[in-house]
């Protein structure tokens, strides 16, 4: 019997020809990642370190990354000083792989691993956040783990008890019509599958739309597979994994590609056929509450919030900038931005997006989570109904519980932002000459002349100024900020 | 035998569980405090009407959603045990790791004030009279249980790994 993609992955990390679905392993981890929920990790660490007359030394600095995202600049006084203490630890244990508060270099940790190349095909990645599933994107198993557990991998370096999950096959297959986004796919995979469907077991991703998509595209995907209960989504890496990491992230060696072996043996095989679906709307208070765009037709909103490890790229900025464009954010609407790293906060402003939003009347916050947490940054009132492109929607979840979120594309927040009610993005103009569907189409252009080619095509006017600027190919933000990987 | 002092349904997030706005509280000695912040129980909680080994009877998918480990620390600081129909997976290995007493139970039927009692690898309903069968943990979560939680049972690994060396 062959094996799915976990399954080759995990017999690798931990030596063995085989393995199958249900064998208890302790894999040897790759990269750790952490946010502001470090300050509980180290606190643990060094708890298993209490009275041993051992020095707490993490197992690997350079497999270690650290991303303040969740609150920053930091909220309050007590924030501050849970990242004061990692960054002391970050120095004295030399850990390399960390982002502080910075407009460089700085953003959400699930687009910082990706960007700065940290996160390889065939390897283990887990992360004290539940979205670390987004990795699965690039071909790794990656998952997200709570802070003792991820204190016990820095003392380690592996993780006990992985129970090797089950997977679920999800075969999508056609052109994304217009106006129908990534987000749309996995949130009416979400719904079918419901909240606990994939609970302990892995969501593998195939069929032609995926080959065809982004690896920006891969990552809403990915990242939304753990609101079904999925270990990790994942993806077998293909050419443009390999293009992404060489162009984007500055990887210079890629280790061989792999995918599942014909014959594996999955839990249950899910067929999406993308070319009938529409856009999807999760209502409240559950993620798996997924409905067609239709269904909330009338819907007034009061705050549009488009960012988040789900959908803060650039090319959700430059769908939701290709609607904004020559018009306003309705009266009574608070619309709010946050690019999901400065990377690409910094490629939206050369490209004109940012403009374009504030033009519109939105406000273009700092690339971090913003409010998805509910810590601040965009509390909703009572009463208030958001829509925003984060992932969860959960009582309470945007900072009040006597409020409503629901989730959908940045093409329908931003079609949303200017009639003031949940709105069908394929019903309003948008500013574009050609008619293609974003995230579906990148996959073998060279991203950077097809990035301008779009952005030329839907901003004629801003972007011709841009691009006559630009044209000596320098790489202004391209190159990564960070000191090599391991 | 304990009461059961909250009834939940399915997919209780751990926003519900922990909301986030309270994440910057981090240590298992300061987060009890905003267990189920925004429920009528927090004040329970607070005013020492729940009995510490009382029950939370929930349906599936208990602690679904975020990674936050303070939504099983919360818990074990009031020293609640929950009993759920199933739990997601990250909520269900905090728990383990922080010694949060759970209990999987796909049966289970109880309401608000019934009195429980775990026996035999079976919740027995005092009040109706009725048993469930417990879904018993695998070997290697149990041993960390046993244990007494992850540190203790990793700093025995570390301790192991120093004596080879």
């Amino acid at each position: 019997m062959g094996m799915t993609m976990v399954e080759k992955i995990l017999a690798r990390a931990t030596g063995q020809a085989a393995v199958k679905a249900g064998d208890v392993l302790e894999p040897k981890v790759d990269l750790a990642m952490s946010h502001e929920n470090g300050a509980l990790v180290i606190n643990q660490f060094n708890e298993i370190y209490k009275d041993t007359g051992l020095e707490a030394r993490v197992w690997d600095p350079a497999r270690i990354a650290i991303i303040f995202d969740h609150r920053v600049p930091a909220e309050s006084s007590k924030t501050a000083t849970n990242q004061k203490k990692i960054r002391d630890f970050v120095a004295r244990q030399g850990i390399t792989k960390f982002h502080d508060i910075r407009g460089d270099e700085g953003g959400i940790c699930h687009q910082i691993l990706p960007e700065n190349g940290y996160v390889l095909p065939g390897t283990v990645v887990v992360g004290t956040d539940s979205h670390t599933t987004s990795h699965g994107a690039l071909g790794a198993f990656s998952f997200g783990i709570g802070a003792t557990e991820m204190a016990a991998v820095w003392a380690l370096g592996k993780i006990l008890n992985v129970e090797v999950p089950g997977t679920i096959k999800v075969v999508v297959e056609g052109a994304l019509p217009r106006g129908v986004e990534p987000k749309d796919i996995i949130l009416h995979l979400v719904g079918k599958l419901t909240a606990e469907g994939a609970n302990f077991k892995v969501i593998e991703f195939h069929g032609s739309t995926i080959r065809r998509m982004s690896t920006s595209g891969r990552l809403v995907i990915c990242n939304m597979t753990v609101e079904a209960g999925a270990t990790s989504g994942i993806v077998p890496p293909d050419a443009e994994t390999v293009h992404y990491l060489k162009g984007e992230a500055g990887v210079k060696s890629i280790p061989p590609l792999f995918g599942p072996d014909a014959d594996a043996s999955y839990d249950q095989v899910i067929e999406i056929d993308a070319s009938k679906l529409e856009p999807q709307i999760a209502f409240p208070h559950t993620v798996d509450n997924v409905k067609p765009v239709g269904a909330a037709k009338g819907i007034k909103v009061q705050q549009i919030v488009i960012g988040s490890c789900t959908n803060g790229r650039l090319d959700d900025l430059a769908s939701a900038a290709a609607i904004l464009q020559g018009k306003k954010v309705a009266r009574g609407v608070r619309m709010l931005v946050f690019p999901a790293s400065c990377r690409i906060y910094q490629k939206a402003l050369k490209a004109g997006y940012v403009e374009t939003f504030m033009k519109a009347g939105a406000v273009v916050m700092n690339s971090g989570c913003g409010p998805c947490l509910g810590v601040h940054q965009g509390a909703l009132a009572d009463g208030d109904k958001a829509l925003a492109t984060t992932n969860r929607n959960f009582k309470g979840r945007m900072g009040n519980p006597n409020a409503e979120v629901y989730l959908g594309s940045a093409a329908t927040a931003a079609a949303s932002a200017v009639t003031g009610e949940i709105t069908d993005p394929r019903t309003v103009t948008v500013a574009r000459a050609k008619e293609t569907p974003k995230k579906a189409k990148a996959a073998k252009a060279k991203p950077k002349a097809a990035r301008k080619v779009k952005a030329a095509a839907r901003k004629p006017k801003v972007v011709k100024r841009k691009a006559a600027a630009s044209k000596p190919k320098a790489k202004p933000v391209r190159k990564p900020a960070k000191k090599g990987r391991k | 035998m304990a009461k059961v002092v909250l009834k939940l349904g399915a997919d209780v997030s751990t926003d519900i569980i922990y909301p986030g706005r309270f994440m910057a509280t981090v240590l298992p000695t300061e987060t009890p405090q905003y267990a189920f912040a925004d429920l009528e129980f927090n004040k329970k909680l607070k005013a020492k009407e729940v009995a510490p080994g009382s029950f939370i009877v929930a349906d599936k998918n208990f602690g679904c959603g975020s990674s936050r480990e303070q939504a099983a620390s919360c818990l074990t600081g009031w020293g609640l045990k929950v009993i759920a129909k199933n739990f997601a997976r990250i909520f269900m290995q905090n728990s383990i790791n922080v010694g949060l007493n759970m209990v999987i139970c796909p049966g289970i039927e109880a309401s608000e004030g019934d009195e429980l009692e775990i026996e035999g690898g079976k919740v027995v309903n005092r009040t109706s009279n009725r048993s469930f069968d417990i879904v018993p943990m695998p070997k290697a979560r149990q041993a960390i249980i046993d244990a007494g939680g992850l540190i203790p049972f990793a700093r025995k690994l570390v301790l192991q790994a120093k004596g080879h060396s």
